[in-house]
């Protein structure tokens, strides 16, 4: 079942209306806020949990439990929520149409979750290169203060909270929720072990949550409308509403809000024109964002598009952020740049992940080619799983499972574009 | 480093803003100052020189604003992308590579950009101080792939041709709007929305 246009939370992703706060209250935002937030934070955080909502940055963690972890009780430090909108990884844009489009959705929603987790304060952290989306919502805080939506006695609620951006300068480590917290500090973003967890020790050393924007941007409808409505779309444990970008080698790259769980080509057909040269055109898909591994069009047939379906076939929803590639791509090369991404973006603190990321970016540039030995597929396979899991984040993760994804379903290109290196090269040594 | 100005100082617009941001940290933590005062200082350098990148003597200005040993500057200001440590050409042309980009057509952005900028590839500036090339990791438009960001603006839904076009506007001294360089309303299919469409 497709979403209608009334069950979808994000009325202006296209930014057809206005973003401001008169059109935005139009929208239905800033609506009966001081009451949701009167309710207390116990009632907010069940809502939220009985809404099933899971995070939407990738990791899918339930959001109502997250905030339960923040403590109830105050020792004297204040209490932080901080809204992940370092968007950055490959295949995601999602957040950039909330903030530059719907800002008043998430400035809201960083309230009352704020209010939920006994927060006194808020802090946005956008990636630096949404320069113009950071301008908007900008403006759009302000607007909120100078409406008494921000501030002392924050929308008439009688909860005080206060709300900053704060501009990143590129660098996709960043989106690591501890990493972001060093930026945040002054420092270079390079990940904390855990533990101690944010909610413990997080920003200056205070109890922290580290939130998606497209996770808090979506609870003021939730607690509006109703745990109960937000959990009637998609199957069990991947309910809700999700935005996805379709893109790559589609006819017409969109975001759209849709249902969690519809199948991957009926959002593909629907939504975005099908794919370039028609569904049996398709090569494979990378359905949700450059860490989570591809995905072969046999899968793709009938996949539906939320956490567990996916995980079921050894990938992820991820953000949403799913890559089309049909026959004319290039599989081997179209991973090699994704490992030269995580190259680029390795911090340098793990040794598995600075020199790995490295070594592996060096032997897919070689696999492009077929500049290889087909023993060395297997090598390839055995460091990404000596890599995997063994650094303080998951930027290696996410690095070795696009290429363990590769191997695991296109092997067989591998060792052809080996053989026709080996065949060319062979020819030219006997002539 | 003879691009090394001898002074800086922080002029009445980078003051204004500065005025700003340092309200926004708690007392005792301004060290989370030092990404946006980095920003000025680029901002300014661009305003001033017309090059917007960050010099040693200016980390040091800010160094000392922020209370901050300049070591700590210095490993932020070089841990960043976004901070140019070297003199930059008037027009910073950042193409997007990724994967998402790649698939439809960012080798194309790429060689148009050498070709009308007078540019070798990435890392180069034009020997008329118009531009620097650089190649970006994704920039979060990827359904309006293929991008390439000038300075700051978005130009996106590119080819080879209306990159070019971009390219020569800028020599003209004209600054194109950035958005879909083919008129799509923000990230919505081609041809308009087919969601969101009652009211």
């Amino acid at each position: 079942m497709a979403l209608s246009d009334k069950d979808r939370i994000f009325t202006n992703l296209y930014g057809t209306k206005p973003w401001n706060l008169a059109a935005a209250r139009m929208r239905g935002d800033w609506d009966g806020t001081a009451g949701i937030i009167q309710k207390g934070r116990d009632w907010i955080v069940n809502e939220m949990k009985e809404s099933g909502l899971r995070g939407r940055g990738g990791a899918g963690f339930p959001t109502g439990m997250k905030w339960s972890f923040m403590p109830k009780a105050t020792d004297g430090r204040p209490c932080y929520l901080v809204v992940n909108a370092d968007e950055s990884e490959p295949g995601t844009c999602k957040d950039r149409d909330i903030i530059r489009h719907d800002p008043h959705k998430l400035i809201e929603g960083c309230l009352i979750a704020g209010s939920a987790m006994g927060a006194s304060a808020g802090y946005i952290y956008i990636r630096g290169e949404y320069a113009y989306e950071a301008k908007i919502l900008q403006a759009a805080i302000d607007e909120a203060y100078d409406a008494g939506l921000l501030g002392k006695n924050a929308a008439g609620s009688g909860y005080d909270y206060e709300l900053y951006l704060h501009r990143g300068a590129g660098a996709y480590i960043c989106g690591e929720e501890t990493a972001l917290i060093e930026s945040l500090e002054g420092k270079k973003g390079m990940p904390r072990m855990k533990p101690p967890f944010p909610a413990a020790v997080g920003l200056y050393g205070c109890p922290t949550t580290v939130n998606n924007v497209e996770t808090i941007a979506v609870a003021p409808t939730i607690l509006r409308r109703g745990a109960s409505w937000f959990a009637g779309f998609g199957r069990a444990k991947n309910s809700g509403t999700k935005i996805f970008c379709l893109q790559g080698h589609v006819n017409k790259p969109c975001n759209v809000e849709e249902e969690m769980s519809m199948p991957l080509r009926e959002l593909i057909d629907r939504h975005a024109g099908g794919v370039r040269g028609g569904w049996d055109n398709l090569l494979a898909v990378i359905p949700g964002g450059s860490s989570t591994p591809m995905i072969p069009k046999s899968v793709c047939d009938d996949v539906l598009m939320d956490f567990d379906a996916l995980r079921e076939h050894k990938t992820g929803l991820g953000t949403a952020g799913v890559i089309v590639m049909d026959k004319s791509t290039d599989l081997i090369k179209a991973i090699q740049r994704l490992s030269a991404f995580y190259k680029h973006e390795s911090c340098g603190q793990c040794t598995p992940c600075r020199e790995g990321m490295g070594w592996v970016n060096r032997v897919m540039l070689r696999m492009v080619e077929g500049r290889a030995e087909i023993a060395e597929i297997d090598v390839l396979e055995q460091v990404t799983r000596q890599i995997e899991g063994h650094t303080i984040c998951a930027l290696a993760d996410g690095g070795v499972w696009p290429v363990q994804g590769l191997i695991r379903h296109f092997r067989p290109l591998m060792e052809e574009r080996i053989a026709a290196y080996k065949a060319a090269h062979t020819a030219m040594a006997a002539e | 480093m003879s691009d090394e100005p001898t002074s800086f100082a922080f002029d009445a617009e980078a003051e204004a803003a500065i005025a700003k941001i340092i309200p926004r940290y708690p007392e005792g933590k301004q060290a989370s100052a030092v990404i946006p005062l980095l920003y000025q200082v680029q901002y300014q350098m661009g305003r001033q020189t017309g090059s917007a990148w960050v010099p040693r003597i200016a980390m040091d200005v800010v160094a000392e604003r922020l209370g901050m040993a300049p070591i700590r500057v210095y490993e932020v200001a070089s841990f960043y992308f976004m901070f140019n440590l070297k003199k930059m050409g008037r027009y910073h042309l950042q193409v997007c590579g990724t994967t998402p980009c790649w698939l439809r057509g960012s080798d194309e952005v790429l060689r148009a950009c050498r070709d009308a900028g007078g540019l070798k590839g990435y890392g180069d500036s034009s020997a008329d101080g118009l531009f620097t090339l650089s190649e970006v990791e994704c920039m979060g438009a990827c359904v309006n792939a293929p991008m390439l960001c000038i300075d700051e603006d978005y130009h996106e839904d590119l080819n080879y041709e209306r990159t070019v076009a971009l390219i020569e506007a800028l020599k003209r001294g004209e600054r194109p709007a950035p958005g879909s360089s083919i008129g799509r309303q923000t990230s919505a299919p081609e041809g308009g929305p087919i969601v969101l469409v009652e009211g």
